[in-house]
């Protein structure tokens, strides 16, 4: 099954039925501090999330881009100020999925990593099979009779990453958050991801990723957010941040000369 | 090996099996939620209840005895049971044994899984029963080998089993008490015989431990 | 989810464990049943497993028999954890009595003690009175192996000391091995370490080990051994079995039951003397 650029969407409703589902969108941060043992990771952070193609953050090791992520999933409580998921102090993680930049695989085969976030996320029985087949056909896992029956924890870095994909996907997500999804992968592992998440988000689920690429965020993003020590620096669509950036971090970064 | 009734080994071997299987039953049925719940649930004075458990798992058997002996006695808080000498109260010696082991090795398995799974599962939105029941099954080669453990160590003892139980012929006797028996009878060679049943049945356990870690890795990688 | 065949016999074991258990409770509420405190001279001379399918035949009552020291199966008494005790040492079954745990004393059966040590008899005992040869035995400090625990055979030995007018705690040195265990493990470490060691005839007939050990003073009056049985007091501890306990009592005196005692032998040799009716026991 062809793996990206075709019609077959991976929600398993309609694009319409999706959008008109309560969603955690927007999502507000309204100054925002995390701090660990009083080292201040994300300072006065305040922006806020659309739907629409994909927001990208990006900076430098130890810019906060993590723990902002985290935080927009609701792993993390702030420390001050407010974040908000289309209005509610709460949100479970009903409609949001997260890809971690080492993911955990189940000890399970990579079939029934899948199955099991079909099955909590509450899919009938019944309907698992085939919504696995599709899954990992959709990130190039081969379906049940390929990679599906091998032990998780044995495939390679890239499939494994691929599996987290398909493991966020099954779960139906309007938002599906992704923390440097390429950073330890090989160029062709590397392009079959970026190729997954832009048909994702083509789908209408809104995509927040991290990267460290620069070349990354320009292949994907709609708009990027560029994060230096824990704060926002500069928020723009994503053409324009890259052609005419505003701030000095920003050329800065963009020239690779923004390391810390 | 020379036996004054093939019917008597039986019956010493199945007593053995029936003492030790319940007692493993029962320790984990207790053992392994406790044990997830120390390793889940962060509470007050965790630590200490952490170091407890993996001493207790150190107890002297015939600590144990004495001490279940005393409460079972009829001059003893529990005594109107009335299960002294019966191998009721020797489940009950062994099930104090075993379930520390247990309840530690599952602390230590389920901590250690639920470190790897932490983000996932919370991630996903699991709630306290999912996460337990998803940490139990996916580490279930673990907790088969921390029963197993505790398997070999009941059916191994005699110092617990022998107070409580008073080794009667026919109705508490076991492996390890007939072989003390026997010992002081000066009977040797029907004394090394029992051991030498004793012996394969623990080295089948060893076996089993191995097929079960074999098998786990092959399954869940 | 799909269960892994390898955990399937783990649960059928635990299956079979409960079931088994609960079939195991389950016989021990049948049948009519009481439980002996008794000794391990008893025990390990094989007399009761002589004795005790014979009274169930008859009776249909299952004779638990806990095998303990004399001490300790009196304790087991007191503490109302047997229906009857069976024990050889008359000063303390009288105590036993008037302390009220027993309801009344009949005397069973005697057997005899016997001092078994090295054939190549270091402190030439053979043939002595006991007396002599312990006195010998003390005096050449060759190694002796005492039981140690409270029981009726130890508390005879200790006795002996006495009369042979020698402080044994006083005069114990390397050469007095107390060990605080039954007369079979005495026994082991008397054939171990060639040493002279009091036992009761029974045990020592039934003894497999002797290794270099032989029976060297016998007959003396003063080795004489009387085995007493009491029903524990149903007024102290109300759980007491006393129509069954008494029973069996009764069965022990009776000419039947101590004709089963005579009967009973080990190479031929009679073991216990049945003297129930004897006014001086």
């Amino acid at each position: 099954m062809p793996s990206s650029g075709e019609s077959a969407a991976p929600g398993r409703e309609s694009l319409d039925s999706m959008r008109t589902r309560a969603t955690d969108l927007p999502i507000r941060f309204d100054e925002v501090c995390v701090s660990r043992a009083g080292v201040t990771i994300l300072d006065r952070v305040t922006l806020q999330i659309e739907a629409g193609p994909p927001t990208v953050i990006v900076g430098p090791n130890g810019s906060g881009k993590t723990t902002f992520l985290r935080a927009t999933m609701g792993l993390i409580a702030p420390t001050q100020g407010r974040i908000t998921w289309g209005g509610a102090d709460e949100s479970p993680p009903v409609h949001r999925a997260f890809v971690f930049q080492r993911p955990t695989m189940l000890r399970r085969t990579a079939a029934a990593n899948v199955r099991y976030a079909l099955r909590t996320s509450g899919l009938p029985a019944a309907r698992c099979d085939a919504r696995i087949e599709e899954l990992l056909g959709l990130v190039g896992l081969g379906g049940l009779g390929g990679l599906g029956g091998r032990p998780a924890r044995r495939l390679s870095g890239g499939e494994q990453q691929r599996l987290a994909l398909a493991r966020a996907l099954a779960r139906d997500p309007a938002i599906l958050f992704l923390d440097e999804p390429t950073a330890s992968l090989d160029p062709a592992a590397t392009k079959a991801i970026e190729d997954v998440i832009r048909t994702v988000s083509s789908s209408g689920i809104k995509i927040v990723m991290s990267t460290h690429d620069l070349g990354e965020a320009r292949r994907i993003a709609g708009e990027i957010v560029l994060l230096h020590r824990g704060r926002i620096v500069e928020r723009a669509a994503a053409a324009e941040f890259l052609s005419s950036p505003k701030s000095s971090e920003a050329r800065s970064f963009i020239a690779g000369e923004l390391l810390v | 090996m020379v036996l004054s009734g093939d019917a008597a080994l039986f019956a010493i071997v199945r007593l053995s099996l029936v003492v030790s299987l319940s007692a493993v039953a029962l320790s984990a049925l207790i053992g392994v939620p406790l044990g997830a719940f120390v390793a889940l649930v962060r509470f007050r004075g965790r630590e200490a209840v952490i170091v407890l458990l993996n001493t207790l798992m150190g107890l002297p058997p015939v600590v144990v005895g004495l001490a279940v002996y005393l409460l079972l006695s009829r001059s003893g808080p529990l005594g109107s049971l009335g299960i002294l000498f019966t191998p009721a109260a020797m489940i009950i010696a062994q099930t104090a044994l075993v379930t520390p082991i247990i309840a530690a090795l599952a602390r230590q398995t389920i901590e250690d899984l639920w470190g790897e799974y932490c983000d996932e599962l919370t991630a996903m939105g699991i709630g306290p029963f999912g996460r337990v029941a998803t940490l139990i099954w996916d580490a279930r080669f673990s907790l088969v080998v921390a029963l197993l453990a505790g398997f070999g160590r009941a059916a191994a003892e005699v110092g617990a089993i022998i107070i409580v139980g008073g080794n009667i012929n026919g109705f508490t006797r076991t492996m390890t008490t007939a072989i003390v028996l026997e010992t002081s009878k000066g009977d040797l060679r029907l004394a090394m015989g029992l051991g030498a049943v004793l012996l394969a049945i623990v080295v089948a356990v060893n076996a089993l431990v191995w097929r079960v870690r074999r098998a786990g890795e092959r399954i869940a990688g | 989810m799909k269960r892994r065949g390898l955990l399937a016999p783990v649960r059928h074991l635990l299956i079979l464990a409960a079931v088994a258990a609960l079939l195991a409770t389950d016989a021990m509420a049948q049948g009519k049943s009481i439980v002996v405190a008794s000794t391990t001279s008893t025990q390990d001379s094989g007399l009761f497993g002589y004795l005790l399918p014979i009274f169930k035949r008859k009776t249909g009552i299952d004779v638990k028999v806990v095998a303990q020291g004399t001490g300790q199966a009196l304790d087991t008494a007191r503490r109302g954890d047997a229906d009857v005790v069976l024990v050889h040492a008359r000063a303390a079954e009288e105590k036993f009595l008037a302390d009220g745990f027993g309801v009344r004393r009949y005397p069973v059966m005697y057997n005899d003690f016997v001092l078994v040590g090295p054939q190549r008899d270091p402190a030439s005992v053979t043939g002595a009175d006991i007396l002599t040869a312990l006195k010998r035995i003390a005096g050449e400090g060759s190694p002796f192996v005492s039981r140690g625990d409270r029981s009726g055979t130890h508390m005879a030995e200790v006795s002996l000391w006495k009369e042979a007018g020698i402080d044994i705690a006083a005069a114990a040195g390397p050469w007095y091995r107390e060990i605080g265990q039954g007369m079979g493990a005495a026994l082991n470490m008397a054939s171990a370490s060639d040493a002279y060691v009091l036992s009761d005839r029974g045990t020592w007939l039934a003894f497999r080990n002797r290794g270099d050990l032989a029976i060297l003073v016998e007959g003396d009056k003063r080795l004489f051994n009387q085995y007493g049985v009491m029903l524990v007091n149903p007024a102290r501890h109300p759980n007491v079995k006393a129509d069954l306990g008494q029973r069996f009592i009764e069965w022990l005196i009776s000419p039947e039951g101590q004709a089963a005692i005579a009967a009973y032998k080990i190479d031929g040799q009679q073991l216990f003397f049945p003297d129930a009716n004897d006014p001086n026991a």
